[in-house]
């Protein structure tokens, strides 16, 4: 099935149906990949970090509604890496576990450890970082997906429509979290005001689309860099206003851009935790 | 050729889903497409309800063991698909009512004006129910309470591609 996409003023591009179809056009088979490991190892290592609250939420409700969202965020993470593996680049399993952190394209924000200590040791974890960094993120993956389900990878555009559905719900609850806590007053609202802060001070590199940021959108695979930006800027600017929050302005990326390779030890340290078990024995069936 | 089609539909109603007993994969809408070629080769496509459920492998397999012991049949191969994506109207009326049967109640009425969801409880029927949490102990149902006869209960959470 072949039907022309056009949209804006860019060129015209063919809709790619098959993964056999994507991989004879050299450029775009290397753009649509680097698109799907920044978006695979975004979702697989936030759905990690919050995985590690695990008996650790506020209270029951949330730790049963979080680790749904959690299984849901890794899911959607397998689904990514599937669409890797049917363009020839591994199984989702050595994907997700064997390969290094420079090799990872996840933003930096995304790999942070939750607070102080370890899952085993004085876990003594940031509530109001999670919050802030999970419902930003959200915010910003949901205007992901609706510019993906108009991509020209027929696929992925298939893989979007049927993320978002469930990206609803999460949207829906981080947003409960987060104005409960910033309308209320004393601590919380200190406290969230510097998580906002810290997670301001990293989410530019999760809006960056890297070094293939002009073949995205050349081959129409997902909106361009710029666009997308401003759209989810006019979205922020509505949360921190319904929120009696000053819009802190352009937000940075202090550590560095992850989309190129760049990470914090934090990654490592995940990365060791997460496969431990696998690499016990590679070859073994779970 | 069409003998064994219904014979296969039919085999599919006895295959549950592993965390809902009392309704088929077939009732739940998962099942999208079934075809049979001349050497009696099954080929299913079927939808997930949920991305992560990890409920997915046990189901390919038992819809493949189930499949495999009618007579004529040759093979059978399971693929999941996302397009079209399941959505909660998929469920049929019959599974609808199993899956009240179970506790759960089909997928609630969520009603915009007033940004309320309308359930009525499995187990006596009133409307005076309350969201307890959205997430419960599976991917697609929710946790609720009934303020009539001081049940809980779950209900399926609504999927739809208008969200």
């Amino acid at each position: 099935m072949r039907r022309k996409l056009c949209r804006g003023e860019g060129i015209n591009v063919d809709q790619i149906a098959t993964p056999q179809e994507a991989i004879q056009n050299k450029q775009y088979k290397m753009a649509l990949i680097e698109l799907l490991y920044q978006l695979a190892d975004d979702d697989f290592i936030l759905a990690f970090r919050g995985s590690e609250w695990l008996g650790l939420a506020p209270h029951i409700e949330e730790d049963i509604a979080y680790a749904s969202i959690n299984q849901a965020t890794m899911g959607h993470a397998v689904m990514y890496y599937e669409l890797l593996e049917s363009l020839g680049e591994g199984s989702a399993d050595e994907l997700a576990h064997e390969r290094k952190a420079s090799e990872r394209k996840n933003a930096i924000l995304l790999e942070l450890m939750n607070g102080t200590g370890s899952y085993l040791e004085n876990p003594s974890y940031d509530w109001a970082f999670t919050v802030v960094r999970h419902y930003f993120y959200d915010i910003y993956k949901k205007l992901k997906l609706e510019s993906l389900k108009q991509s020209s990878y027929l696929p992925l555009a298939q893989a979007a429509t049927k993320i978002k559905m469930e990206q609803y719900y999460h949207v829906m609850h981080w947003k409960v979290w987060f104005n409960q806590l910033v309308l209320s007053g004393g601590e919380a609202k200190t406290r969230m005001q510097a998580a906002i802060q810290k997670v301001w001070d990293e989410f530019a590199d999760v809006l960056s689309y890297g070094t293939y940021a002009a073949d995205f959108s050349k081959y129409q695979l997902i909106e361009e860099e710029n666009l997308f930006k401003q759209k989810w800027e006019v979205e922020m600017q509505q949360v921190f206003q319904k929120a009696g929050i000053d819009y802190p302005g352009p937000p940075s990326a202090r550590k560095g851009n992850g989309r190129t390779g760049m990470h914090t030890e934090d990654l490592n340290q995940a990365l060791s935790i997460l496969s431990e078990v696998y690499s016990l024995d590679p070859q073994a069936t779970w | 050729m069409e003998f064994l089609q219904s014979k296969v539909l039919q085999i599919l109603e006895n295959v549950k889903d592993p965390e809902i007993p009392s309704v088929s994969v077939v009732d739940l809408g998962m099942v999208e497409d079934i075809q049979i070629d001349q050497y009696g080769r099954v080929k299913l496509k079927v939808l997930p309800t949920f991305v992560g459920c990890p409920a997915l492998e046990i189901i390919k397999k038992n819809i493949i063991e189930a499949i495999q012991m009618v007579d004529g049949v040759n093979g059978v191969e399971v693929e999941f698909v996302h397009d079209p994506p399941w959505t909660s109207d998929r469920i049929s009326e019959k599974g609808k009512v199993n899956l009240k049967q179970f506790g759960i109640a089909p997928p609630p009425v969520f009603i915009k004006e007033k940004e309320l969801w309308d359930v009525e409880c499995p187990y006596c029927g009133s409307h005076y129910t309350t969201m307890e949490n959205l997430f419960g102990p599976t991917a697609c149902r929710s946790i609720l309470y009934c303020k009539s006869c001081k049940n809980p209960f779950e209900a399926m959470k609504p999927i739809s591609t208008l969200m």
